[in-house]
């Protein structure tokens, strides 16, 4: 192809009869293992249309990453292989093609864009390099070309200063900068389909708006293709014409994502849009979630997979897998009862309560806090080690004076984006940082300095659960050695079948097996190692449990499990909860009160209610605005604007108010002073001069 | 559209099999290695059973005499039979490679440990510290550790010879298992249970050191090669097992040196058995670490 066409922007259609751009046609992957075949992927397919983004929504493991990889032929080898099925591209299958023919489709045809933009650049090679690469090799440019494009490309994809940037390594960009970066590598060759996979999932709330909306822009302008692949429903809902939901390797539903999202078909999809909080609801009393976990694909079980999870399983649904079908107009789905569920919907089948209950009202003892926290200070040297120049030290001001109350009973949500101190405000609370300054009264002892028996008193009632359940067991003693442990060390327990015995009670309280207490955590899913640590901070018999995360590295459906659980155990045992989450859905079904952070400071404090129905400071507002809701007809109204810019660095914060550099009200007087944090209306905080 | 459900797998199906044999085929040269290891094991263990004649015993009569159908691999320059030094040689050989090297890696591994937990200060003096071990060649520092503590023999073992060669291996485990410690110590079931207020010694034995086990079993093994090249040396010098035990590294020196052109056996013969034994610790040592690390496994 002449090279000067490809370069004229949006480019007309290749001569193809299809109207199509890509199809996905019954396609089959197999993982080889030495414990079985993995099928990974069971009878895929979809079709993309030039210029639209079509999303594939599923949870972990169900195959949405490893057929996209098909497509790019750039499964593992030489475990996994296509074997059966047909890819076309452009009218080619692409299955047929030699490696050659191949290498000139990737990156020049289709590209792709990959989660992680902290490992996803070289880290040895300039920017300009890496973007120059793609047009060196598939459009043969000189130097001075796919340098003039490079620039080009950096500017489209909003990147102040790309001249100079051009010359910079990968680890002088922060992560949304190097999404942009992979997405100015993606669009260089003028690609004609971009495949996604999760390309906002490691990005902050804010940064994630801007980048979904950079990638949406930029395809319908150029008209790319965009095949996107994520487990947001928020993000499907606001960016995608058409979804394909998947479960265990096969399709559950397809349509358009106005459609689906309104009208669900399938009871998968129907379970998977209620279990996610949101944001535009009122709290339910409890998640309603899909009970179970996905099934094993080394040895699924005959008929629908997700049978065993459906509360409108029948017979039929055992026999045999039903096939994917046209239940309505271009709405495919493969249910056996997807016709009964167009006619009366998900509650007439039974998949949902028809009207869910209120919560309940905590009763809180508002006379005493358990936990008062004053002026927290936590900060952070780096350049550490043995330095004989001290003036060379910097800090990290990673906590800057906070002040807050957590009373007894109550959950207290701790949201802000990555960097703004609120893991190490949790850290801080556990004595696992030392605090630089402030104090912090538990059941009112100071606890800011405590040591020997006082911290060994303050650490049985303050416990901890972490966000990754995959590190934060330790994989060399099994499930009971880990609950058993904390119980033999303060000897809550007189002898080890005492123990054994507490041991299976907590993991009937967690909603785990007894017999789980001889596995190893490798042999458990996600959600259950999380009940796992669950059950390890409740054999302490806390009374006060920071939750650092503990859903955001679990599927939506398992996440929902997890909440409702904390929940529970927070009613039966009287617990306290300080919740520290990015995901502000979570955070507002969870919290009675949330605290926003931003940069180590406290930028508002208010009641759940109060903070998302009407939020007083900007940085609140913005967040609220960057998060999609999972719901296409609200999204279409919604007005967001996108909040430009990217967090400052802690190690040089800006003077003054921390966010006034990107913040819509900002004036000159919010460069002089700390906003202090005041009582705007009763029981809401903000630190923020002009409300 | 097509949704067929099972798809005929086209292809065979690796069988799960048992580890031993798995290790066997996937790791042909280790298993080699293995065997080499396994049958001085033996003859180390049933050296007087094995061995056809007594080590020690002086035979004027069969001075220097070529291998033979008599005696396999010729006699010394005292009529001892080389077949029998050798063999119960492996006994020395073994004896303190196998302890010297649980004694090094194991010392190692420990500091290794506590100074990556601690981190710091002690962290900072630890490590200037295995430097300066380090910056010596692992025969010199052995040959100056004997030097200074000379001979201490328990149960035929010398005792000194021994810490002699763990202490040059000391810094390098160290070094490897620090490291480990390191990423483990960043684990978050560490912070939990540093939340949970366990004691140092708790969260070092049962939550770190169970998780540095594979690199320590790898060295150990590597380390067991080192130290029977290291004893050999030092007996080579004179600094090590001293006449009449059997040693390998012995048998190379003394008179072996001023016969070796009327007797070249008694000098060809022990220096194939130290190699083939340095040769199989480290083919073993080597296939063991690839197949303990699952990101090299194929």
């Amino acid at each position: 192809m002449d090279q000067l066409t490809a370069l004229g922007g949006a480019q007309a259609p290749a001569a193809s009869h299809s109207p199509w751009l890509l199809e996905v046609e019954d396609l089959h992957v197999h993982f080889v293992t030495t414990r079985g075949v993995v099928r990974a992927v069971e009878g895929i397919s979809y079709k993309v249309k030039p210029g639209e983004t079509v999303a594939l929504v599923g949870e972990s493991g169900c195959g949405k990453s490893v057929s996209s990889l098909a497509i790019m032929r750039l499964l593992a080898k030489p475990a996994g292989r296509v074997v059966a099925g047909r890819i076309l591209f452009q009218g080619r299958n692409l299955l047929e093609l030699s490696e050659d023919e191949m290498r000139e489709i990737r990156g020049r045809d289709i590209a792709m864009i990959f989660q992680e933009p902290m490992t996803s650049l070289n880290p040895v090679l300039t920017i300009g390099f890496q973007i120059m690469e793609p047009l060196l090799i598939h459009l043969g440019m000189t130097e001075e070309q796919a340098r003039a494009r490079a620039m080009d490309l950096l500017k489209m994809v909003g990147m102040p200063d790309p001249e100079r940037r051009l010359d910079q390594y990968p680890h002088q960009f922060s992560g949304g900068m190097r999404q942009r970066v992979m997405i100015a590598i993606a669009l260089s060759c003028n690609p004609r389909l971009i495949i996604a996979d999760e390309p906002t999932t490691a990005l902050d709330v804010t940064i994630q708006a801007q980048i979904l909306k950079l990638m949406k822009d930029l395809s319908r302008d150029l008209g790319i293709a965009l095949v996107m692949i994520t487990h947001n429903l928020g993000i499907v809902a606001r960016y995608a014409d058409r979804v394909n939901v998947m479960y265990a390797a096969r399709l559950a539903e397809q349509g358009a994502a106005a459609a689906v999202f309104a009208k669900p078909l399938h009871p998968y999809t129907a379970g998977l849009l209620r279990s996610v909080p949101r944001l535009d609801q009122p709290r339910g009393a409890r998640l309603e979630t899909i009970e179970g976990l996905p099934p094993n694909l080394l040895d699924p079980q005959p008929g629908c997979r997700f049978a065993p999870r459906c509360p409108a399983q029948r017979d039929a649904c055992v026999a045999a897998p039903p096939p994917l079908a046209e239940v309505e107009p271009h709405r495919y789905s493969a249910c056996v009862r997807a016709k009964e569920m167009a006619r009366v919907g998900p509650t007439g089948l039974g998949l949902q309560s028809a009207n869910p209950q209120p919560p309940v009202p905590k009763r809180l003892d508002k006379a005493r806090p358990l936990m008062k926290v004053d002026d927290l200070k936590t900060y952070f040297e780096v350049g550490a080690g043995f330095q004989v120049f001290k003036n060379t030290r910097s800090e990290v001001r990673a906590v800057d004076g906070i002040s807050f109350e957590v009373f007894r009973g109550e959950t207290v949500g701790l949201v802000g984006e990555s960097g703004c101190g609120k893991t190490t405000v949790g850290r801080t609370l556990l004595r696992l940082e030392e605090a630089t300054g402030g104090e912090m009264v538990f059941e009112g002892a100071n606890v800011t300095r405590a040591g020997g028996q006082q911290l060994k008193d303050y650490r049985r009632k303050i416990q901890v659960i972490f966000q990754d359940p995959y590190s934060s067991l330790n994989p060399r003693m099994t499930v009971g050695e880990i609950i058993a442990e904390p119980m033999r060390v303060y000897r809550l327990v007189p002898d080890a079948k005492a123990a054994r015995d507490r041991v299976a009670e907590l993991l009937t309280q967690v909603g785990l097996f007894e017999y789980m207490a001889e596995r190893y955590p490798h042999e458990l899913s996600g959600g259950q190692r999380q009940r796992v640590g669950i059950a390890r901070a409740l054999a302490m018999e806390p009374s006060f449990i920071v939750c650092d995360e503990p859903v955001s590295a679990l599927d939506v459906s398992i996440q929902a499990q997890i909440i409702n659980l904390l929940e529970a155990l927070q009613e039966k045992y009287r617990l306290t909860f300080l919740f520290i989450a990015h995901d502000l859905a979570v955070v507002r079904h969870i919290s009675n009160r949330v605290i926003v952070m931003y940069l180590g400071r406290v930028m508002e404090i208010a009641d759940r209610d109060t903070l998302y129905a009407e939020p007083l400071h900007p940085y609140t507002r913005a967040l609220l605005d960057a998060v999609p809701i999972p719901d296409p007809a609200l999204e279409a109204k919604r007005e967001y604007r996108v909040l430009g810019g990217e967090v400052p660095s802690p190690l040089n914060p800006p003077r003054g108010c921390v966010f006034h550099t990107r913040c819509p009200l900002a004036g000159d007087e919010c460069k002089m002073a700390i906003p202090g944090l005041r009582e705007v209306r009763p029981r809401h905080f903000a630190a923020c001069i002009k409300i | 559209m097509n949704n067929s459900s099972t798809i005929a797998i086209p292809y065979r199906v690796p069988k799960r099999r048992h580890p031993v044999l798995l290790f066997v085929t996937q790791q042909p040269l280790g298993a080699a290695g293995l065997i080499v290891i396994v049958l001085m094991g033996v003859c180390a263990a049933f050296a007087q059973w094995v061995a056809p004649y007594d080590p020690l015993t002086v035979d004027y009569a069969a001075q220097l005499a070529r291998p033979s159908a008599e005696h396999w691999l010729g006699t010394d320059s005292f009529g001892r039979d080389v077949a029998s030094r050798i063999i119960y040689g492996a006994r020395t050989a073994l004896a303190i490679g196998f302890i010297a090297s649980f004694a090094g890696c194991t010392a190692g591994a420990v500091v290794g440990v506590v100074s990556a937990y601690f981190g710091g200060k002690t962290d900072l003096i630890i490590q200037g510290f295995m430097d300066v071990l380090l910056s010596f060649p692992i025969i010199v520092l052995a040959i100056t550790v004997v030097a200074v503590l000379g001979n201490y023999v328990v149960l035929g073992i010398d005792v000194n010879l021994i810490i002699a060669i763990a202490i040059p291996m000391l810094p390098r485990v160290e070094r490897v298992v620090r490291a480990s410690a390191l990423a483990i110590r960043e684990m978050p079931y560490i912070d939990a249970a540093r939340a949970a207020g366990y004691s140092h010694a708790r969260i070092i034995f049962r939550h770190i050191v169970p998780n540095v086990v594979a690199p320590y079993l790898i060295l150990l093994t590597a380390f067991v090669a080192q130290a029977i090249l290291a004893e050999a040396s030092l007996s080579f010098l004179g600094l090590g097992v001293t006449e009449p035990t059997p040693s390998w590294g012995l048998m190379l020196s003394g008179a072996a040196a001023d016969f070796y052109q009327q007797a070249p056996w008694m000098i060809v013969f022990p220096g194939i058995a130290i190699s083939l034994g340095v040769f199989a610790f480290n083919l073993f040592g080597d296939s063991l670490r690839d197949w303990l690390d699952p990101k090299i496994k194929l």
